[in-house]
């Protein structure tokens, strides 16, 4: 393909250009604010001191940032290896069942510390199988696999319905969720680390999740970027003619990105199911799923980007809760607008202002070599 | 009640509930044909179905509603077309972020012009909705044994909107076999270097496509809130965008193909909702979840090329570059 943009540095590519992308994303939510009614800049205010403001936001800001760190880690190993995993929403919540498995079985059984690592590897096996099969078919079929993960969101949803409907609701319940865990199946708070600063939380599920997702983060950086494996997952993302004169196993890779992102995002499942509702509820993962692909995109599918990034929307989504109870015309459903501009802005849209960013630095860069006549240029 | 007519009630809701997976199944076509994937068929339906709803309550009027319909499902079909053949953005992104932008954007809007917690006011009928329309004779020929109904339950007795659509694959087809925009449209989807070669735009005709695109997701969205319900109620596509794209990869991008996907996908959602868990009798019970993950699991067998095989335009998802 013609490369019709000038390089840039770095600074600019990775910094200066996704930060105008985000801005523009959020000038853009600020216009909707100001079509209902509301004075974005309060609302802006209120959303920051609703997620920052006291130790219970904090709290709830980095239970949902748990929550995307996994998702936002789910699409990026897919991305490196140039597929599209829309399906995270349906691997993370089938990965509840994974947990669930775990939890009931064995929460009179064994204490928390066992049970943990189980329903972790439950989980992820749940979500790597639920991606094997759309893996299996894209790499041997060639069935689109963006096509396949929507179908198998849907078919996970209705799996789950009749799972918990039929099979899993304790006899004579009401409600479509399975029975409590026992305390051997709940998660240690992490209030202490609030209380730390200075704060603190009274109702926030902020739980030890928090700390197995920045565990994962940190090995999936190292997955990507410094294991053979890792390696070769980037060069069919950047040119699959390219991994295969290279004799690699282009089936065998894209079944194991697409398994590792499925795992990734099963586990998920353990901060709500295990850590904050204490059971296995319909329709537990409220969307998580699709927000990691924003949060990808504006992480640069890059560890340490997707980790702010998740905080970000953690902020928002707890703030954005808050700002509903002062301003009833937003609710948090102004999120999804956000994640919508934020996918549209920083991800379809991320070369609009490129040529005109090039341009300008171009010609910095030009006015500044002027008085230097060595001709050092290029 | 006895069989037959329950038969007939049932093919009913089909052509009922195939609707709008007829329109934007169609309107897909027009895309992917084009060689512009659109995953935000989903968003620019629901998007249509708020502003149809709010507009046909707001004036009164239905076919008001139907313009204000058309008129945001195409503005978002020309944002797409601006972000992935404009800016040569990645096509599956922009249609996802369309369908996000859409669902929070017909909440928040609707609750804070309306207020009634998503919900646009509730359209009596009359003007401001379309009502259905009794063919000729309907009563009489109905008294007809064995054909009667069939005529006056199956065929008559539908809004508009419903003979539009099914008007509507045959123009589809005319359109795409049979006039020079619809070569060309198809050309683009293919090859686009080989119409471009020949001196024609392929943006523009990209655009084209995606407008018609757009016009179509009107016609659905309007359907929802305006034909079939009375007024606009949250996520009320509630995943029909996606079942219409499986319907067009079931149709293997074919407009007659597509109207019997979309009523085979339509046939399955009335049987489980008319029969929520069929039992055989003697065996088990098949769980109504089954019948509403159906069209899901077809598709993912069919893809998988167990039932024939699904080729897709060859160029499609790929943004043109006019310099190589």
């Amino acid at each position: 393909m013609a490369v019709p943009y000038a390089k840039l540095p770095a600074w600019v590519d990775y910094g200066l250009i996704p930060l105008i992308n985000l801005v523009v994303a959020f000038l853009v939510a600020g216009l909707v604010v100001l079509a209902v009614g509301e004075n974005p800049l309060r609302a802006a205010i209120l959303l920051v001191d609703g997620a920052f403001g006291s130790g219970d936001g904090i709290g709830y800001t980095l239970f949902y940032a748990t929550n995307f760190i996994f998702t936002g880690l789910c699409v990026a190993v897919a991305f490196h290896c140039g597929l599209f995993n829309i399906g995270g929403e349906g691997q993370a919540y089938v990965g509840g069942l994974g947990v669930a498995t775990a939890c009931l079985a064995f929460d009179s059984v064994f204490p928390w510390w066992i049970n943990l690592p189980l329903a972790t590897i439950c989980a992820a096996i749940v979500g790597a199988l639920w991606a094997l099969i759309p893996a299996y078919l894209q790499a041997k079929r060639g069935s689109h696999i963006v096509i396949t993960t929507i179908m198998f969101n849907f078919i996970a949803a209705s799996l789950m319905v009749w799972l918990l409907v039929d099979l899993l609701k304790p006899p004579g319940a009401m409600a479509p969720e399975t029975r409590n865990f026992a305390e051997g199946a709940q998660l240690p708070r992490l209030d202490w680390l609030i209380e730390m600063f200075g704060l603190t939380i009274r109702s926030a599920p902020f739980n030890i999740t928090f700390i197995l997702a920045l565990i994962s983060a940190y090995l999936v950086w190292v997955l990507i970027w410094r294991t053979r494996l890792g390696y070769e997952i980037r060069t069919m993302g950047h040119s699959p003619k390219a991994a295969r004169y290279a004799g690699m196993n282009e089936t065998k890779i894209i079944v194991i990105a697409m398994m590792i992102s499925g795992a990734l995002a099963g586990m998920m499942a353990l901060n709500p199911v295990m850590g904050a509702q204490e059971r296995l509820q319909l329709d537990f993962v409220t969307g998580a799923g699709f927000v990691g692909i924003a949060v990808a995109l504006m992480g640069r599918s890059h560890p340490a980007g997707i980790v702010p990034a998740a905080i970000l929307f953690g902020m928002l989504y707890q703030g954005g809760a808050e700002i509903s109870f002062e301003m009833p015309a937003i609710s948090r459903d102004m999120i999804v607008i956000i994640q919508g501009l934020v996918i549209l802005f920083a991800g379809a849209l991320e070369h609009m202002f490129r040529p005109a960013i090039a341009s300008a630095y171009m010609a910095i860069v030009a006015q500044r070599r002027e008085p230097d006549t060595q001709g050092s240029a290029t | 009640m006895d069989t037959y007519t329950t038969i007939i009630l049932v093919l009913d809701s089909t052509v009922r509930l195939a609707v709008p997976l007829l329109f934007a199944c169609l309107a897909g076509l027009f895309s992917e044909r084009a060689g512009v994937f659109d995953i935000g068929l989903e968003g620019k339906m629901l998007a249509a179905a708020f502003a149809g709803g709010a507009a046909a309550a707001v004036y009164g009027s239905a076919l008001i509603g139907l313009a204000f319909a058309i008129m945001i499902s195409v503005l978002l079909a020309l944002l797409h077309g601006f972000a992935s053949i404009t800016h040569r953005g990645n096509q599956i992104v922009s249609g996802v972020a369309i369908n996000f932008i859409a669902a929070g954007s017909t909440i928040i809007l609707g609750q804070a012009w309306f207020r009634q917690g998503g919900r646009t006011p509730p359209l009596s009928s009359g003007e401001s909705r379309f009502s259905s329309i009794t063919l000729p004779f309907a009563d009489e020929i109905g008294q007809v044994p064995l054909i009667g109904p069939i005529y006056a339950e199956l065929l008559s007795g539908h809004s508009i909107l419903v003979y539009l659509a099914f008007f509507a694959v045959p123009l589809t087809w005319w359109i795409l076999f049979r006039t020079r925009f619809g070569l060309r449209m198809r050309a683009v989807g293919e090859n686009p270097g080989a119409v471009d070669t020949a001196g024609i735009s392929v943006t523009w005709l990209r655009y084209r496509a995606v407008i018609c695109c757009g016009i179509l997701c009107g016609f659905a969205g309007a359907y929802l809130s305006v034909a079939q319900n009375a007024g606009f109620v949250k996520d009320m596509t509630a995943g029909k965008g996606f079942i219409a794209l499986a319907a067009l990869i079931f149709a293997k991008w074919k407009p007659v193909n597509a109207m019997f996907a979309c009523l085979l996908f339509g046939f399955l959602d009335a049987v489980a909702i008319r029969f929520a868990g069929i039992r055989i009798p003697g065996l088990f019970e098949i769980p109504p979840q089954f019948m509403q993950a159906l069209p899901y699991v077809l598709t993912v067998v069919l893809l998988a090329g167990f039932i024939g095989k699904a080729i897709p335009p060859k160029a499609g998802g790929q943004p043109y570059v006019k310099e190589r």
